[in-house]
């Protein structure tokens, strides 16, 4: 009994070794989404490349879809865009959200880059973005066929991560739509 | 010293000033205010971690506080306030995080440390006093006597 507990602070700092050594390895950074398992949260917004058509939460359902939030003032964002061309390009469904920015810019910046977008929400005073618990751009959220928030990315998705950790997220969205 | 005594008090009155930038937001009550000031220093940025959103100067710390006043203006409690944003960034936007299963070792944690080590104390202590105050010997025995001199008569080989 007593031999055992001479070895208590041992164990004790190997508990705690191993508690440290996980944390190293964790991006602070990264927040748990409240939203998981949650619908789309309900919003009324103008399209960008068309003021005068509305888009509501119920345009989203029907097919799963990436819902990525992007903003002109966001450099990572002009990094991502390519890799977003190129999953549209596969047939991904991608709509965005341009988060707290201009009109003008914007429209720009789809033009020059390429729009690989389904829908283009216009969330000009960051309403949906509120909404949507998104702290910096770029996010992405992954939405099931009806309108439920599955998973949420946030930060600059390339082609690596896709294909490691995100398509597998998406593929499963796209096989449960089809029974 | 006759420099930095200047540089504090100029110091101390910008940051009086950048305070006052900050807040913006014109209450009916003093009530109010006092509680739109306990609500952003209790609600955590989510963009610059370890920084509350009165302190934050992130957009989205200033959005933050924007809605904080649109709520407050509609009349509606701190709990309904803080659930709105709990809802939509976590709980990790409290400072204060909520009592349940989750952070019960977060609460309490630190108190069962400091409790625990007094106990041990206690018996360690308890121990020392035992021994010290049982009679023991402390003459030494004939036996003990004859080996200690072998001991010390010894020479190291």
């Amino acid at each position: 009994m007593k031999r055992l507990l001479l070895l208590l602070p041992l164990a004790i700092f190997l508990g705690v070794a191993v508690f440290l050594y996980a944390g190293l390895y964790r991006d602070p950074a990264e927040l748990p989404s409240a939203l998981i398992g949650k619908p789309f949260p309900a919003f009324s917004l103008p399209a960008l490349d068309d003021p005068q058509r509305t888009i509501t939460e119920a345009d989203l359902k029907g097919k799963p879809a990436l819902v990525n939030v992007w903003a002109t003032w966001c450099p990572s964002c002009r990094f991502e865009h390519p890799v977003l061309n190129k999953l549209a390009e596969a047939g991904v469904n991608i709509h965005g959200v341009n988060y707290k920015d201009e009109r003008a810019p914007a429209r720009q910046w789809l033009s020059d880059l390429h729009n690989p977008y389904q829908l283009n929400i216009e969330d000009a005073k960051g309403t949906l973005g509120l909404d949507l618990g998104v702290y910096g751009a770029p996010e992405t959220f992954f939405v099931d066929a009806n309108g439920i928030i599955r998973h949420k990315y946030v930060g600059t998705i390339d082609e690596k991560l896709w294909r490691e950790k995100l398509a597998p997220i998406y593929q499963q969205l796209l096989d449960e739509a089809t029974p | 010293m006759r420099r930095l005594l200047p540089a504090l008090v100029l110091g101390v009155a910008l940051s009086g000033n950048l305070q006052a930038a900050i807040d913006t937001y014109e209450f009916d009550n003093e009530a109010d205010r006092q509680r739109y000031r306990t609500l952003v220093e209790e609600l955590r940025c989510p963009k610059c971690q370890n920084q509350n959103i009165a302190d934050s100067n992130a957009p989205i710390a200033m959005d933050l506080r924007a809605e904080i006043y649109r709520m407050l203006e509609e009349g509606r409690s701190n709990d309904e306030i803080i659930q709105h944003l709990v809802l939509r960034y976590g709980d990790f936007v409290r400072y204060k995080p909520p009592l349940d299963a989750r952070t019960f070792l977060l609460w309490f944690g630190p108190a069962a440390l400091l409790l625990g080590g007094m106990g041990a104390l206690q018996v360690i202590v308890r121990r020392r006093r035992r021994i010290e105050s049982s009679p023991v010997a402390t003459e030494l025995s004939p036996e003990e006597r004859e080996r200690l001199a072998t001991l010390l008569d010894r020479k190291d080989p």
